[in-house]
């Protein structure tokens, strides 16, 4: 087997470690956006009702359209390093996910936290900080978690563009496999790779929800 | 501003053509692969709730298997081994090619196949076997418990989230860009890289959402309507009791 070498497994895995940069960038930094959408979507009221429709028509304008067009038409007008497009790209459309995971769990809260909160002379911050948002994110754990593996999925589409990623590399690997021996080997590693690392992110889940479904 | 340029939209709007050739032609594989998707995961959902232990084992494994590996790579699998494949198991003498629709159809049919899958077990297992014993202690048949009783409330359950699943598959159509396969994506790319114009995006965006925000609505109502209280009403096997307990 002359695929497997030492440095095609680097150049592979220097593709992973990217995939991994971009993902766990772009899911963190949602996670943040995501958060303020889901607030504004749920309290813009009155002098700021604009707003909550602004907002309204973000998340439904990148729900309803395909990651890789998003893709490409970032790469089509911003300029700039390769994976920090990519990130800035996921992270647009993902804090529209986000966003409504978040909502779900504001949504699950009874009302009556809110008014507690505000009866005990919280303002509207320290309400969300210290009431709202830590009882909100327990809820919604095990659909963050899964959206981490729809990102981490995801990612394979910056193959298109040609960023640096790890389907990216191992395809640039596979142009020097000629028998449909290497070809089966490449692709069970690839797959074997993202196999195992979002499997554990969902054992990781499941572990989870067997712990608080106990408590 | 060069987004509002006349002369680039008239450019753009000139290969509408292209554009919504591929629109038609994304609608017909997200429909094809629906169907794919459909039989897959009623199949194997209602596997994962046999007492058949291998049945429930081939479920679980396709289930992690499909949820837990990109789809761009299993169509790059298909696209690259799928013709080799074929050679060596019909003995042909060239690679076989296959259609860039039937590979997509099929892709996206057993992708999704696994979510249904999941959506599928979640509705069977949400309902208590007590009811269906129930209905037959009321004097139903079983395919009359089955019409009154079981599947609707099946269908509350599992309809929200398999519409949810109609709307991502068609968003993961757009793969077949990546493979030169003609959709609604790869003619808006086509253009774009033509004529260096943004336009062509923007109406492939638009041509998305058309297909799209109607699912989504549908999303949004169905979830609505599976959170709203249950009203008891009359039905021909069952017609509601009067106030003095005539029937």
């Amino acid at each position: 087997m002359q695929v497997f070498t030492p440095s095609n497994v680097a150049f592979m895995m220097q593709g992973f470690l990217n995939t991994i940069i971009i993902s766990a960038a772009s899911i963190v930094l949602s996670i943040i956006f995501g958060t303020l959408l889901a607030l504004a979507k749920s309290y813009c009221r009155g002098r700021w009702a604009w707003l909550k429709w602004l907002v309204t028509a973000y998340i439904e304008l990148f729900r309803c359209t395909p990651n890789l067009l998003w893709i490409l038409i970032f790469r089509f007008t911003v300029q700039g390093d390769n994976i920090l497009v990519s990130i800035l790209t996921f992270t647009v459309f993902t804090s529209a996910v986000m966003a409504e995971i978040v909502r779900g769990g504001l949504n699950a809260l009874p009302k009556g936290q809110f008014e507690a909160a505000q009866s005990q002379g919280f303002g509207f911050v320290d309400t969300m900080r210290l009431v709202v948002l830590p009882q909100a994110f327990k809820m919604i754990v095990p659909a963050l978690f899964s959206q981490c593996t729809t990102v981490i999925k995801d990612t394979s589409y910056l193959r298109g563009i040609d960023v640096h990623e790890f389907m990216r590399n191992s395809a640039v690997v596979m142009g020097q496999a000629s028998t449909l021996a290497q070809i089966l080997l490449l692709y069970g590693f690839v797959l074997l790779t993202y196999f195992v690392l979002n499997f554990a992110i969902s054992l990781m889940v499941r572990a989870y929800q067997r712990k608080t479904a106990a408590a | 501003m060069e987004l509002f340029d006349p002369g680039r939209w008239a450019q753009t709007l000139s290969n509408s053509d292209l554009l919504w050739q591929g629109f038609f032609f994304t609608i017909q594989v997200s429909l094809a692969g629906l169907l794919v998707s459909l039989v897959m995961g009623t199949l194997l959902g209602v596997f994962s709730t046999t007492r058949s232990r291998v049945l429930r084992a081939i479920a679980r494994v396709y289930v992690e298997f499909f949820q837990n590996t990109p789809i761009v790579v299993q169509v790059f699998f298909v696209y690259t081994a799928g013709p080799m494949l074929l050679q060596a198991i019909t003995g042909a003498s060239h690679v076989v090619r296959i259609a860039p629709f039937v590979l997509v159809v099929i892709c996206v049919g057993l992708y999704h196949g696994a979510y249904v899958a999941e959506v599928i077990r979640t509705g069977i297992e949400a309902i208590p076997r007590g009811q269906m014993e129930a209905t037959q202690s009321q004097g139903f048949t079983r395919v009359q418990g089955y019409r009154y009783v079981i599947l609707p409330q099946t269908f509350r359950i599992i309809l929200p989230p398999l519409a949810n699943q109609a709307l991502n598959l068609v968003k993961n159509t757009s793969v077949l860009a990546l493979i030169a396969g003609g959709d609604l994506m790869y003619q808006a790319d086509i253009i774009v890289a033509d004529s260096g114009y943004l336009q062509g995006y923007i109406v492939c965006c638009a041509m998305y959402f058309l297909i799209c925000f109607p699912l989504a609505m549908l999303v949004t109502w169905l979830e609505k309507r599976s959170k709203a209280p249950r009203k008891a009403k009359a039905t021909h096997a069952v017609p509601a009791a009067t106030a003095d307990g005539e029937v």
